[in-house]
């Protein structure tokens, strides 16, 4: 009990300070490839500061569920973080949830924001909400296959077998049917965090924009929350797919060497996999809202293909 | 609890529903006598039932009530075993929540509406519901399932004033024949097979019966129940009847009357026939996937918010037969562990369907009786004007999308564990055929919540769409006790997940003769299982304290982060315009529209822009727009169908000349051919 909440606490800090960080690297590495000099690794930090210290203007339309939605979104996504493995194999809430508590948990705060995308009575924030549920329904189903993909070849749907399961055999990740998975996440990912081809992260009252018509009312701590929340999202899912399938330095144990050890590891496969996202942004335009389908459908493919690979091979 | 004390509770229970539909009739000028005369015996009738069918599930013990009975040839006899008193206690526990919500929904009726015919035939619809599910031979399952049928059909068509209304009706009518009579057959020639028309006789009469006769007869069964169940593609009854009905009936039958489709199917498949072949349960499984994605497309585009409602049971009438395909097949490999996992998630499933789609029904009913309409583009804002009914819709809302932490989450969590276990076979063809169908799975639950997030969003959010919606009103408390006794099961259902498992184990040893509840409770009743030492876990009650810990926490950082932030309310941005309406507001159909494109090619959808404008089309006067999508199965199945019935029958009709004599003529030959016939046999 007193394990579990020390665990829980270290991996709730990491994870609080992690998640801006990556959204910083991503920023700068994106700025410095399109020579620009961006705005620094620390800015997400100083927004999010600054948010938290402002005062907030709510919309005289909105319900409680407009101020209940940055809690909720905030709430899944730290508790989502909690039953993942980060550094440690052993993830310190694993027994309480495994892959499919987390998906439906990040599933539950997206309900929540796209109702206080309407809350508001703007058509924006109907739009964003239109289309992010329209989006994360033509994404589950690709991703549940990747997913179970990787469950089945583990033999279980609990994080902490998935990446014990990973590290017992190191070069898994070489097998067709786990390329495929990854490959198939990995579109998920970019439509799962708002991504370019998908949604441009950076667009603030276009008519192209996904969740950030959803934010567009929110101001000062809730905005503050969400994006918190977001970003921690965004961690979650990298951290899903860096471990699973690249379970290298991940530490059998809680002790402080193999833990710092794990960090320095787990950094750096997020470092890579923000590489790999930041290249993607920038070799790539944004696709029409229509056009997004097939992508998923590719991804869907991907790992039916993965799935069926792996009893062929 | 004993034998006796048993039989006396759940006849005392049909005894006091009957009471309850003769009170309507007796006293029916007394409306205020009747509606509360008639609910109170209803919700205590239901208390008896309920408590008989617990006892009889506890303690997994049979028991056989027969009542002598001289009139009608009809053998009276009930078996209660697990399997029937789990859908009587699901039939009790909602029935009591919808007789308390009736309580104050039929103060609502006209005036010139019979209260006491409606307590009638809602009384009738009780027993003949609970008859159905514990009827011990065939004789007086068929009556009791003719019964039914006819009870629900003058609830339907209760406001028959309106066109809509009959012609629902009567399609249900027709509908419900077309499957009882599928059943007639099965059961006529099952029971002649059998000798008897006793249900304990079935099973063993089955073991000798050829593969084909048993595929004939299974086909024979799934047809006529799958109409019941609302299955694609006999469900076309469905979504338009229950809107059709006013709204607590809707409530019953898509809790209920739809379970009594699956109680069949279950009967005959781990019952009656034995041991399945593959096909079987290869063929639920499609069947049940095919109308649980379909049941989610068609409710996503719905604007009539209970017959959006309805195509949402469709939907979760999939995700049940889903399971119950998967357990058939498991059963079929012989592999009694996953079979049990499987039947677990479908009784688990059924039942919080039962709870939230009740909810679900009685919310809504009590909005379209505040807002004088179905359409949720007329709706809105309703969180303001009806903050607890709003409350129980989002419960219900959440509970159905399969999030977690309520029930919803848990039978799908096991249903997914289910599917995957079905990747373990041996068959090469099954292995790939379980994921698929769980990924297929995954894309019904994103598109329900899609669907919800409308409902809700649309519905209830923002500002009033309508004048109706401005003055909307609270309901009656006890609509709101009803609505919140559901709402709380839905919590209590999801959290105590584990406790209640245990539960199923009487019905899963019943069908399957394996336990669960050992397998999939661990540490000590917090932790949830897959069945297997290392699969999956997850704990539905230790993630809702998480969850809510989680939730305040940055709540009480902020709080003890002293800083003067000052908290404004000022208008929505509308980008300039003077002031926001009604009009700016995204509506239900533009938050379809992406997936109604996506979709295109199987909703097909038609649009009808008229123009009309007198100097340039840039300055209409006025326009007249029109979109809508094309019913497929009303256009290529059932109009082909019925055309051609009608072309046959007019044909037919040559005979009927209109002449006693020739009448005469057909009565003596159809009499000497049955001679004959007798006389050779």
């Amino acid at each position: 009990m007193i394990e579990v909440l020390v665990k829980s606490v270290i991996q709730l800090i990491l994870l609080l300070l992690v998640a801006p960080l990556v959204t910083g690297i991503i920023r700068t590495l994106k700025a410095r490839l399109q020579t620009r000099r961006g705005p620094g690794i620390g800015q997400p930090y100083r927004d999010l500061f600054k948010l938290l210290r402002k005062g907030m203007v709510i919309p005289n339309t909105a319900s409680w569920i407009f101020s209940a939605t940055p809690y909720i979104v905030f709430g899944t996504a730290a508790l989502v973080g909690l039953m993942i493995p980060m550094t440690a194999t052993d993830a310190p809430l694993s027994l309480f949830g495994g892959v499919l508590a987390v998906v439906y948990l990040l599933a539950l705060g997206r309900f929540f924001l796209a109702l206080g995308g309407l809350d508001t009575g703007s058509s924006f924030g109907g739009l964003g909400s239109s289309r992010e549920m329209t989006i994360s329904a033509i994404a589950e189903p690709a991703m549940m296959l990747a997913i179970f993909t990787v469950a089945l070849s583990a033999n279980s749907t609990n994080l902490s077998e998935m990446a014990r399961s990973a590290v017992s055999q190191s070069w898994r990740f070489l097998a067709p049917s786990q390329i495929l998975a990854f490959s198939g996440l990995f579109i998920v990912l970019i439509a799962e965090t708002g991504r370019i081809p998908v949604d441009n992260p950076a667009t603030h009252l276009e008519l192209t924009m996904i969740h950030e018509a959803m934010l567009l009312e929110y101001s000062g701590p809730y905005l503050a929350l969400i994006e918190w929340g977001a970003s921690i999202k965004q961690l979650v899912l990298m951290t899903l797919l860096v471990n699973t399938f690249f379970p290298f330095g991940l530490s059998s144990s809680w002790m402080v060497s193999g833990l710092s050890l794990g960090l320095v590891f787990y950094l750096l496969k997020l470092l890579l996999l923000a590489c790999c996202i930041v290249l993607v942004e920038t070799t790539n335009a944004k696709l029409r809202l229509f056009r997004v389908p097939e992508l998923l459908a590719v991804a869907f493919i991907l790992g039916a293909l993965a799935l069926i690979s792996t009893f062929l091979f | 609890m004993n034998q006796i004390p048993i039989s006396q509770a759940f006849l005392g229970g049909m005894i006091l529903y009957a009471a309850a539909g003769l009170i309507g009739l007796i006293a029916a000028r007394q409306r205020n006598l009747v509606r509360i005369a008639a609910c109170a015996l209803a919700a205590l009738g239901a208390v008896l039932e309920g408590v008989a069918s617990f006892a009889v599930i506890k303690d997994a013990h049979e028991t056989i009530i027969s009542i002598p009975s001289g009139a009608f040839f009809l053998p009276y006899t009930f078996r209660l075993d697990p399997l029937s008193c789990y859908f009587n206690l699901a039939l009790a526990v909602v029935g009591l929540a919808i007789s308390i919500y009736s309580f104050g929904y039929l103060k609502s009726f006209d005036s010139q509406k019979p209260v006491g015919v409606f307590c009638f035939f809602y009384s009738l619809l009780l027993i003949s519901l609970t008859a159905v599910f514990t009827a011990a031979n065939a004789v007086l399952f068929l009556v009791a399932w003719e019964l039914m049928a006819l009870a629900a059909y003058f609830l339907v068509s209760f406001d028959h004033e309106k066109d809509e209304t009959r012609r629902a009706g009567i399609l249900f009518f027709i509908m419900s024949h077309a499957g009882t009579g599928a059943l007639l057959v099965a059961f006529l020639l099952l029971g002649t097979w059998a000798g008897s028309f006793d249900f304990s006789a079935f099973h063993v009469a089955s073991q000798t019966l050829t593969p084909l006769q048993r595929g004939s007869l299974f086909l024979l069964f799934f047809l006529g129940f799958g109409v019941k169940a609302g299955m694609i593609p006999v469900h076309v009854w469905l979504p338009a009847a229950h809107p059709a009905a006013p709204s607590n009936v809707s409530a019953l039958m898509s809790a209920i009357l739809i379970k009594t489709g699956i109680y069949g199917i279950l009967r005959i498949a781990f019952d009656f026939l034995g041991i399945p072949p593959l096909w079987w349960g290869l063929l639920v499984l499609a069947a049940g996937t095919v109308s649980a994605i379909l049941g989610v497309l068609y409710a996503l585009i719905e604007p009539d918010l209970k017959r959006m409602l309805a195509y949402s049971t469709i939907e979760n009438a999939g995700i049940i037969l889903m399971t119950l395909g998967g357990a058939m097949v498991f059963r079929s490999y012989d592999r009694p562990f996953l079979a049990a996992i499987a039947l677990a998630a479908c009784l688990f499933h059924i039942f919080n369907h039962a709870v939230f789609k009740s909810l679900l029904f009685l919310s809504a009913g009590a909005v379209v009786h505040a807002t004088e309409t179905r359409n949720m583009e007329r709706m809105g804002g309703l969180i303001r004007r009806m903050p607890l009914t709003a409350l129980c819709f989002l419960v219900g809302a959440i509970a159905i999308s399969g999030l977690p932490p309520l029930n919803g989450f848990v039978s799908e969590w096991l249903s997914y564990q289910a599917l995957l276990g079905g990747f373990g076979s041996t068959l090469s063809l099954t292995r790939i055929v379980f994921p698929i169908a769980g990924s297929l799975l995954a894309l019904t639950g994103a598109l329900a919540a899609a669907c919800f997030v409308r409902a809700f969003g649309i519905g209830f959010l923002a500002l009033p769409r309508s004048s109706q919606a401005t003055h909307a009103h609270e309901a009656h408390p006890s609509m709101l006790a009803g609505m919140g006794a559901l709402a709380a099961l839905c919590i209590a259902l999801g959290l105590g997940a584990t406790l209640w498992l245990p539960l199923l184990d009487p019905l899963v040893v019943q069908l399957v003769n394996n336990k669960v509840s050992s397998n999939l409770v661990l540490a000590g009743g917090l932790v949830l299982s897959s069945g297997s030492p290392k699969g999956g876990t997850v704990a539905p009650a230790v993630l809702a304290g998480l969850l809510v810990l989680l939730t305040l926490l940055p709540g009480l950082l902020l709080a003890f982060w002293r800083r003067r932030r000052r908290t404004v309310s000022g208008p929505t941005w509308d980008c300039g315009l003077p002031g926001l309406t009604e009009d700016n507001e995204y509506t239900a159909t533009a938050f379809s529209k992406p997936l109604r494109m996506i979709f295109a090619a199987f909703y097909q959808p038609r649009r009808e822009i008229q123009t009309e404008f007198e100097v340039s089309a840039y300055y209409p006067t006025s326009i007249r727009f029109e979109s809508g999508v094309e019913p497929a199965f009303e256009t290529h199945l059932y109009t082909p169908l019925k055309d051609r019935i009608l072309a046959r029958a007019s044909r037919l009709r040559t005979i009927q000349a209109g002449s006693i004599h020739a009448y005469l003529a057909y009565i003596f030959i159809t009499l000497v051919v049955l001679l004959l016939f007798g006389v050779r046999s």
